[in-house]
């Protein structure tokens, strides 16, 4: 993909940090379905209370990105380190207990668990023993899903499945929250709802990474953007210089 | 027939059919969890039933046998899904059924060069001997309900188990989605371990604790295994309530069967199981 060197690296610079502070850095990753090459070297860091989105239209491999990082997806070659050890063949749930929570895409319901039982077989004290989130905040926070507690989640709509997708990954105590398409196909209010929500972990010090279509609520959310197109980052960089330069999202993204 | 005749013959029915219960639900489970045909767990109930003969043809004592055997075959469970079963998770039924009957003809071999093929018995417990008296006339044996009351509290504590722990739902998320079991940050590996060395010691400890009754020979666990699958298929396939209502049925209706119709007692217990699917197509509660 060509893209103006400086777009690529000048926006970086400031974020020099020790590997320590990565929670995720994955280099060069190339990742394939079957014979078709989907990541073409992926370069994508998170650091520790940053929040981060990649957006992209559809098929150019974000949520290949996400699996490809959390080991869903074996990438063929590249490296994956998180909070700075390398795992790039380690098994997902190390991965994940390393301080990831995962909202997937589809939202990864459990049909057979109640909401209660769905939020009570996740709940775990963070890497480092913080127990920050359990049933009664996330209940508290999603009140919805409080008045549905012994519903089976198979019978939630769907902006209540995506809530207890979400209040699931907290009661994991992370310390990055990684949500793929946490709005689509929701209603606005409910859609806006969940931003709120987002907002408020967002506050907490938790560091998050959103897959999302709505750019204007992402770049408004986000301190730092990433642009995907056909499995290559086109733009990483703060947020601010995006907004300043609505032609990259017009060539893009298509706005 | 006599009330005490009908009285008797069902409480075998159901002693009979909670028996399988033990059986069978491992059989579900490992279907419905891990979407593994285990061909080989009716031979885990053979070697539990020779490992009780084995073991209390040295000491005497059948719990102490069970205490010492039961962990052997759990061990073995585990040995078996850590090393074989494992590889077939990702491949289709008919690997599956391939690797396992392979095991079938291991095991049958192995018990002949162990332990010969004569027919042994195991004597009842002294504790557990002679009958207890139901009504003026008529008696129980002892260890028959011994065995009922048994499985009946293991039944409740794998409900209670299932439905009311952490591990419980744990296991039965991975049963409908395997993949965010890990993503949530559990090793679903140890969790499939677990469920094939408790259905390994679930069997295992049917094969013991029926031994006195039924006694030990060379190909028990083949038959076994074909009734098991009859009570799997008849509950539904994965459904841990089918398995106990479908292992009472067949139990009642074998037991009752030998009874009312002997040369077909064996048929009957197809019949049922034609006439279910015929109502149910997926079984019960499938
Ligand atoms: N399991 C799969 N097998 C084969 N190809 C796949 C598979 N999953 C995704 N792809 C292909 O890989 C490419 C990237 O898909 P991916 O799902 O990562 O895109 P995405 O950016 O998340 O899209 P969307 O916005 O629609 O969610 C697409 O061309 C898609 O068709
Ligand atoms: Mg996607």
């Amino acid at each position: 993909m060509a893209v103006p060197r400086e777009q690529m690296t000048e926006p970086m610079a400031p974020q020099t940090a020790t590997t320590g502070e990565r929670i995720v850095e994955a280099s060069e990753l190339h990742t394939y379905y079957g014979d078709s090459h989907v990541l073409h070297g992926v370069n994508l860091t998170v650091q520790r209370g940053e929040t981060v989105c990649l957006m992209g239209r559809n098929g150019m491999g974000k949520t290949t990105t996400l699996r490809s990082i959390l080991g869903l997806t074996r990438p063929r070659s590249g490296t994956v380190r998180i909070m700075g050890q390398d795992m790039t063949r380690a098994e997902t749930h190390a991965i994940i207990r390393q301080g990831i929570g995962y909202v997937p895409e589809g939202r990864g319901m459990f049909p057979n668990l109640s909401v209660r039982e769905s939020l009570v077989m996740a709940a775990r004290p963070g890497p480092d023993g913080r127990r920050d989130w359990d049933l009664d905040r996330v209940l508290s926070v999603f009140p919805r899903i409080a008045e549905r507690i012994n519903h089976m989640s198979a019978n939630l709509s769907g902006g209540e499945q995506q809530m207890l997708a979400i209040g699931r990954a907290l009661m994991t105590n992370p310390e990055l929250l990684i949500l793929d398409e946490a709005t689509e196909g929701l209603a606005p209010l409910i859609r806006k709802e969940i931003w709120t929500v987002i907002r408020g972990i967002k506050e907490t010090g938790i560091a998050t990474l959103v897959v999302d279509k709505n750019v204007n609520v992402l770049i408004d959310l986000c301190d730092r953007s990433m642009i995907m197109v056909k499995g290559e980052l086109v733009f990483d960089g703060p947020s601010e210089s995006l907004r300043k330069q609505p032609e990259l999202l017009q060539t893009h993204i298509g706005l | 027939m006599d009330l005490s005749l009908f009285l008797i013959q069902t409480m075998n029915g159901v002693q009979y059919g909670l028996l399988l219960f033990l059986i069978a639900s491992g059989l579900t489970l490992i279907f419905g969890i891990m979407h593994i045909i285990n061909l080989a767990h009716g031979s885990l109930y053979m070697v539990g039933a020779y490992l009780a003969f084995w073991i209390s043809s040295y000491t005497g004592n059948l719990f102490l046998s069970i205490l010492l055997g039961l962990p052997i075959a759990i061990v073995l469970g585990i040995v078996i899904e850590r090393f074989l079963i494992q590889r077939l998770y990702d491949r289709d039924h008919l690997d599956q059924v391939l690797l396992t009957f392979g095991l079938i003809l291991i095991f049958d071999a192995m018990q002949s060069i162990i332990w010969g093929n004569d027919v042994h018995g195991v004597p009842i417990p002294d504790a557990l001997r002679g009958g207890i008296m139901l009504t003026e006339n008529l008696a129980y044996p002892t260890y028959r309900l011994f065995v009922s009351g048994v499985c009946l509290a293991i039944a409740v504590g794998m409900f209670l188990l299932i439905q009311k722990t952490r591990l419980g739902m744990i296991v039965r998320g991975g049963a409908s989605n395997r993949e965010m079991v890990s993503a949530l940050g559990i090793n679903i590996r140890w969790v499939y371990t677990l469920v094939f060395a408790a259905g390994a010691g679930l069997t295992a400890f049917a094969g013991m604790i029926a031994a006195p009754i039924s006694s030990v020979y060379p190909g028990m666990g083949n038959s076994i295994l074909i009734i098991c699958f009859v009570v799997v298929v008849i509950g539904g396939l994965g459904s841990i309530k089918g398995a106990f209502l479908g292992a009472l049925m067949v139990g009642l209706v074998y037991t009752w069967g030998t009874v009312l119709v002997p040369q077909f007692a064996g048929a009957a217990v197809y019949a049922l199981m034609a006439a279910v699917l015929l109502w149910k197509p997926r079984g019960l509660f499938a």
